[in-house]
């Protein structure tokens, strides 16, 4: 009786936890349905929102905007960071720690105090008279500050997975006849590109999430997280719901998908090596 | 094996880290030789290994392949293949690519690759399994693709170091018959790194006993075990009772205050030795008619036979019998001229 | 392995861009900080935070409540989750992250709309005869709106501290005469450490940071370090010299913060990456 009223109060516990964070982003779906555009009645069902959204000319090159700068910006950094994390495996121990410490800064430090410290930067370079014409920012201080912010992110997921390469993988490429390119290409990326993949998907989206850094060195350009500002700036918008409830369902059936593959491979893994173990 | 030599060490010294790994090491291996480095941790018998696969660069001496120099030669253009300890296996490619790996390399045809790869994986009992995922596999089946991987590319000479070690026992022994069959029949030169004594007595021609970075003997499985060198080729091979005594002259010993007959001459009168006792040796007989007499301390059944402790004159002796004593008994001890070993202390 | 020299040159792109864009933007900031607008060194812009200090201390007050409230919400959910079968867990971990996914500004507006005069929480208040209550523009929307966007942050760490606790230790302290309470203070807090630690700073930089949340929730009257940063970056005070001066500050904050947590475990860090 007594385990039964704990689990109960467990049960509830939880509930209330997830309705809180679940809640609100269940009311602005609901709204973007809503046909008034003020939220103090639900009027009826519409689309309309939806619609609007669609045409609305800020809001989707904005949606271009992050998802070119996120592209270029990702297999950028995915390239540096891939290429600094073999390079830094074969420094010493010192030059590797010093590396790792200055790496860490922009995943530590605020986002703010990235997002500035880079516009100084640019603000220097710009005086200097570098910048052309139209001046520095917009487009180039973008992608730098998203290739800034995302390098150490690659390298942090693909380091522990090159450390944790048997280095006989390595000798055993050459023993069968690689030469020490052939052998990185053929035997040590392949067991990379898990790391490096999932890397570039983790640039990918804090690339197509970030505000903080963008907003202090996009210039004009506007980025998607900065075209959404712009309109909670005019407090009634009711295409952002409609945005908000599309950008769920978005989210929801990536992970849905990645996680039904994932499970797929374990299942049929853990199959064969139960086929495997009844036929020795 | 034909005698002619086929891999050569020449004086090797490695050093890790300012530590001497090997010691001026000098080896010759012949063809279609099973060769065993046997040693403790640490005794450089992997490092040798490595040397031989040119992952090692010696600070100073030569290897030789027949009669060419590749001290410096890089391991993907030497004509040996190796087997890892944890085997080493592509995680990404399948059974079959495994294998053919090698083969692609030297891009053969693809209608030479396939039968040639598949008749490998039927000798070492994998037919049917070349889909397979390599997680997918137990460890006794990783380790026999390793086996293929390296022998499909016909090597001279095959390096195998530790390569039982993550196996259990009863794997472990059906694999030693397998690996002795291999050998055999590709008829190549394996040469193969363990710690342990009785893999290495059961499977190679030769066994090459390694102690700190230094060979303490070579030969043959009897030899070693009949025959060490030293206390250390002793001690490390199996048991023994190694005691100091005398060499009165040629084939006459003294030790534990007894005169021996022994099969061993060619010292200098009166020379101190070392005399090596197998405990399975040593007779046992009333303390009346003993050479020597001990009192047995303790008696422990080890299944084939007992393990006596035996005090002699203050020195505990190892007995192996099939029959027991009781402890605090007195009993006397025979130990046939053939039986007895004796080390010269020079250089000791 | 890969210790070749042309291993080692593959790094030499990053320590390049590195250097330009982590070291030296940091310097920069350090050089404004301490020079006034003709680039003359002064110390007038440390000076001049003094007159913050209102903003400063309300930042580290409104930051500190909302870490307090989201380790107090997260504790039992991390214990909670950690029991569940593995494959549950899978899912309520999933359930954990996807708000996470959602983009902060999104998730922020959301809140925008329920806690404003005419929103759906008042509205439902009115339905019982109270209110309307004036919720948004104040403090306590913007911790609100902190604990909402970083509670996840919380539960992570502590979940990921909890499935390394062994069923049998706290059975084992029941067994050697522990109450419930003490569970918590001897068995379940002390094993928890390292979680509640990476869980504090995971929470702490980034609400004692921010400028949406307190623009967004606060209104006009709730500025925060984040705000005066921005206002004199982008914003009508523009002073890059002040501006710098304060992110110093803010720096040297979270430093502050970091080295105390950190002293309780140094590698948990690592695995939050």
């Amino acid at each position: 009786m007594k385990t039964q009223h704990k689990r109960l109060l467990q049960r509830t516990y939880i509930v209330l936890i997830f309705g809180f964070m679940y809640l609100p982003i269940a009311v602005l779906i609901a709204y973007s349905f809503n046909e008034s555009k003020s939220r103090a009645a639900f009027t009826g069902f519409t689309l309309d929102w939806y619609k609007s959204l669609l045409q609305n000319e800020m809001i989707l090159s904005a949606l271009g905007t992050s998802l070119v700068l996120a592209l270029v910006s990702s297999v950028l950094a995915t390239v540096l960071g891939t290429l600094a994390t073999i390079g830094i495996q074969s420094m010493s121990r010192r030059t590797q720690l010093l590396v790792n410490n200055i790496s860490y800064v922009p995943v530590v430090n605020p986002e703010i105090i990235t997002g500035v410290s880079l516009m100084l930067l640019f603000v220097l370079w710009q005086r200097a008279g570098l910048g052309g014409e139209g001046g520095i920012f917009g487009w180039f201080t973008l992608l730098i500050a998203h290739i800034t912010f995302n390098v150490p992110y690659v390298i942090f997921n693909v380091s522990p997975k090159l450390r944790q390469l048997d280095p006989s993988l390595y000798n055993a490429a050459q023993d069968l006849g690689c030469t020490p390119r052939q052998a990185f290409f053929k035997v040590i990326l392949p067991q990379l590109t898990p790391a490096i993949l999932s890397a570039f998907l983790i640039c990918l989206t804090y690339s197509i999430d970030d505000f903080m850094i963008s907003y202090f060195n996009c210039g004009t350009m506007q980025t998607l997280p900065i075209a959404i500002y712009s309109m909670t700036r005019k407090k009634v918008s009711p295409e952002i719901n409609a945005l908000s409830a599309i950008m769920f369902l978005v989210i929801l059936a990536i992970i849905l998908i990645s996680n039904a593959l994932d499970s797929r491979t374990y299942r049929k893994n853990q199959a064969a090596i139960r086929k495997g173990m009844a036929q020795a | 094996m034909d005698g002619s030599l086929i891999v050569s060490l020449k004086d090797i010294v490695v050093d890790f880290d300012g530590e001497r790994v090997l010691n001026g090491l000098s080896l010759d291996i012949h063809d279609k030789e099973f060769v065993t480095f046997l040693g403790p941790s640490g005794c450089g018998k992997t490092t040798t290994l490595r040397v031989i696969a040119g992952f090692i660069t010696p600070q100073s001496g030569s290897v030789l392949f027949f009669v060419l120099f590749i001290t410096s030669l890089p391991p993907y253009k030497r004509e040996v293949n190796s087997v890892f300890q944890k085997y080493a296996l592509f995680p990404h490619l399948n059974v079959f690519e495994n294998v053919a790996f090698g083969l692609r390399l030297k891009k053969m045809p693809e209608e030479q690759l396939r039968p040639k790869v598949l008749e490998m994986l039927e000798t070492v009992g994998l037919k049917g399994f070349e889909r397979r995922g390599i997680n997918q596999l137990s460890g006794g089946q990783q380790q026999r693709v390793a086996i293929a991987r390296s022998l499909v590319n016909s090597p001279r000479v095959l390096l195998l170091d530790e390569p039982l070690g993550a196996l259990d026992l009863k794997l472990r022994k059906e694999m030693q018959l397998e690996l002795k069959r291999l050998q055999r029949e590709m008829n190549i030169t394996f040469v193969y790194v363990t710690h342990d004594q009785e893999e290495a007595l059961t499977m190679s021609d030769t066994v090459v006993v390694m102690n700190k970075g230094s060979i303490q003997q070579i030969g043959s499985p009897e030899d070693i075990y009949n025959e060490p060198q030293n206390a250390f080729v002793a001690n490390f091979i199996g048991d023994s009772n190694i005691v100091d005594g005398i060499m009165l002259k040629d084939f006459l010993v003294s030790f534990c205050g007894h005169d021996f007959t022994c099969v061993d001459r060619g010292f200098q009168v009166n020379e101190p030795v070392q005399v090596v006792v197998r405990p399975e040796d040593v007779v046992i007989v009333p303390p009346s008619a003993g050479m020597l007499t001990g009192l047995v301390r303790e008696v422990i059944f080890k299944g084939v036979h007992f393990e006596m402790h035996v005090d002699v004159e203050g020195k505990e002796w190892l007995i192996h019998s099939t029959q027991a004593s009781q402890p605090g008994e007195l009993i006397g001890m025979n130990i046939g001229p053939d039986e007895i070993h004796i080390m010269s202390r020079k250089g000791v | 392995m890969l210790r070749s020299k042309a291993a080692r040159w593959a790094a030499a792109p990053y320590l390049v861009w590195m250097a330009i864009f982590i070291v030296v933007p940091l310097f920069i900031v350090i050089g404004y900080a301490l020079t006034n607008a003709d680039g003359a060194f002064t110390l007038e812009n440390i000076a001049a935070i003094g007159r913050y200090s209102s903003v400063f201390a309300r930042s580290l007050l409104l930051a500190a409540e909302a870490t307090l409230i989201c380790l107090v919400l997260a504790f039992p959910v991390g214990y909670f989750l950690s029991r569940l079968r593995a494959n549950k867990q899978h899912i309520m971990l999933m359930l954990v992250m996807l708000p996470m996914w959602m983009n902060f500004l999104l998730r922020t507006y959301a809140w925008m709309t329920l806690l404003e005069k005419n929103g759906l929480i008042n509205r439902l208040l009115g339905v019982f005869g109270i209110g309307p209550l004036n919720m948004i523009n104040t403090s306590g929307a913007v911790v609100l709106g902190m604990v909402y966007n970083y509670l996840p942050y919380m539960i992570l760490p502590l979940y990921t501290a909890m499935t390394k606790l062994d069923d049998s230790s706290i059975e084992a302290a029941r067994d050697l005469g522990c109450n419930t309470r003490r569970i918590l203070t001897r068995v379940l807090i002390p094993l928890s450490g390292p979680g509640i630690a990476t869980g504090i700073t995971m929470v702490f930089v980034p609400a004692v940071s921010t400028f949406i949340i307190s623009r967004m929730l606060g209104g006009g009257s709730n500025l925060l370090i984040g705000d005066l940063i921005e206002l004199q970056f982008l914003g009508n005070s523009y002073n890059l010299n002040l501006g710098s001066a304060m992110s110093l500050a803010l720096m040297v904050i979270v430093l502050l913060c970091m080295s105390f947590t950190s002293s309780f475990d140094e590698e948990e860090m690592e695995g939050v990456m």
